[in-house]
């Protein structure tokens, strides 16, 4: 049994799959993004079917996280952003479930890897930049240039917001990344400190009652965690699908 | 100096910044406080951005942890 804190984000090829020279295994990633996909979509399906004109509990749970998305797109990118709620609720859906079945003992959290938040990533800001070019043609280079510039000062102000432009997936993808990276890490690191102190008898076994009480206290935090960064990626997928609606400072 | 050695340095030293994330984090609950103090009614409706902005100013202290583990685990 592994016990270091590493250990767990280890990918484990379940089904061994090649197909002309590459790797399309089914991983213990994959077992889990399929377990997110069909657990949402399996709630939200589920509990919104009997179409309670008075919710019932568990369709009210829905409804609210329908409503929260909603407004917070309305807000954020005005109604003709609506047109991309499918996109953003699902998103939404995805990283908060994914962050979520993680903190179950010995379960995997598929949005602690890179390439995973890299890849949700770039799939926002690949449908900003490309949403901004089909609708504005090249005003959409409007964006990089603030109003009220002097003229002098334009060079230099639309190179430092290309910059800040290109960093905006890097930044999405990292903040959900590091956060999760570093609250399983903790976690295990913890749960490390629970064995190594019982391992002194009945003097070590009292004192590890605390960093099990810290484990415990770090779960809450990392439960309310999940959902604080699949809020903050959703309001940032909000903020950048507006700057794609409408391109001006 | 080996390369662990320098690893381990590096990684006390990257912990450093996140005491400015720290300040960050602080700064904003803080300001968010007296806000509400002087008036409570406009409190609730800024809630959301302060979790926002709360996020955005800890990501910076995660990125530095990052670093930090990044250092020596790898």
């Amino acid at each position: 049994m592994a016990n270091d804190p590493i250990h767990q984000f280890h990918i484990a090829k379940w089904i061994p799959i090649e197909i002309g020279g590459l790797d399309f295994s089914f991983t213990n990633s994959s077992a889990f993004m399929v377990a997110t996909a069909v657990s949402a979509g399996a709630f939200l399906y589920l509990t919104t079917s009997s179409r309670g004109l008075v919710p019932s509990r568990l369709q009210s749970v829905s409804e609210m996280s329908y409503e929260f998305i909603a407004n917070m797109l309305r807000e954020a990118a005005g109604t003709s952003g609506m047109k991309f709620f499918p996109f953003v609720f699902s998103l939404f859906m995805f990283v908060l479930v994914a962050n979520a079945i993680g903190l179950f003992p010995y379960f995997f959290t598929v949005t602690s890897h890179i390439i995973v938040t890299f890849a949700l990533a770039m799939l926002v800001i690949g449908t900003v930049v490309v949403y901004g070019l089909w609708k504005h043609g090249l005003h959409f280079f409007k964006l990089f240039v603030p109003q009220g510039v002097p003229v002098f000062l334009i060079p230099l102000v639309a190179a430092i917001e290309v910059i800040s432009f290109l960093s905006r997936p890097v930044s999405l993808s990292v903040r959900l990344f590091a956060n999760m990276l570093a609250g399983h890490i903790t976690l295990k690191v913890f749960a490390g400190f629970v064995t190594s102190l019982s391992a002194f008898g009945a003097v070590g076994w009292a004192g590890a009652i605390l960093p099990l009480i810290m484990t415990v206290a770090i779960t809450a935090l990392e439960f309310l965690v999940a959902f604080l960064q699949a809020y903050v990626f959703a309001i940032l997928t909000c903020m950048y699908l507006n700057d794609a609606l409408h391109p001006s400072h | 100096m080996e390369a662990e050695a320098a690893r381990a340095i590096g990684a006390g030293i990257a912990c450093l910044g996140m005491g400015g994330a720290g300040i960050g984090v602080g700064t904003i609950f803080g300001n968010y406080l007296a806000g509400a103090l002087r008036n409570p009614s406009a409190a609730d409706g800024q809630f959301g951005r302060l979790i926002f902005g709360f996020a955005v100013t800890e990501a910076l202290g995660i990125f530095s942890l990052l670093v930090a583990l990044l250092l020596l685990f790898t």
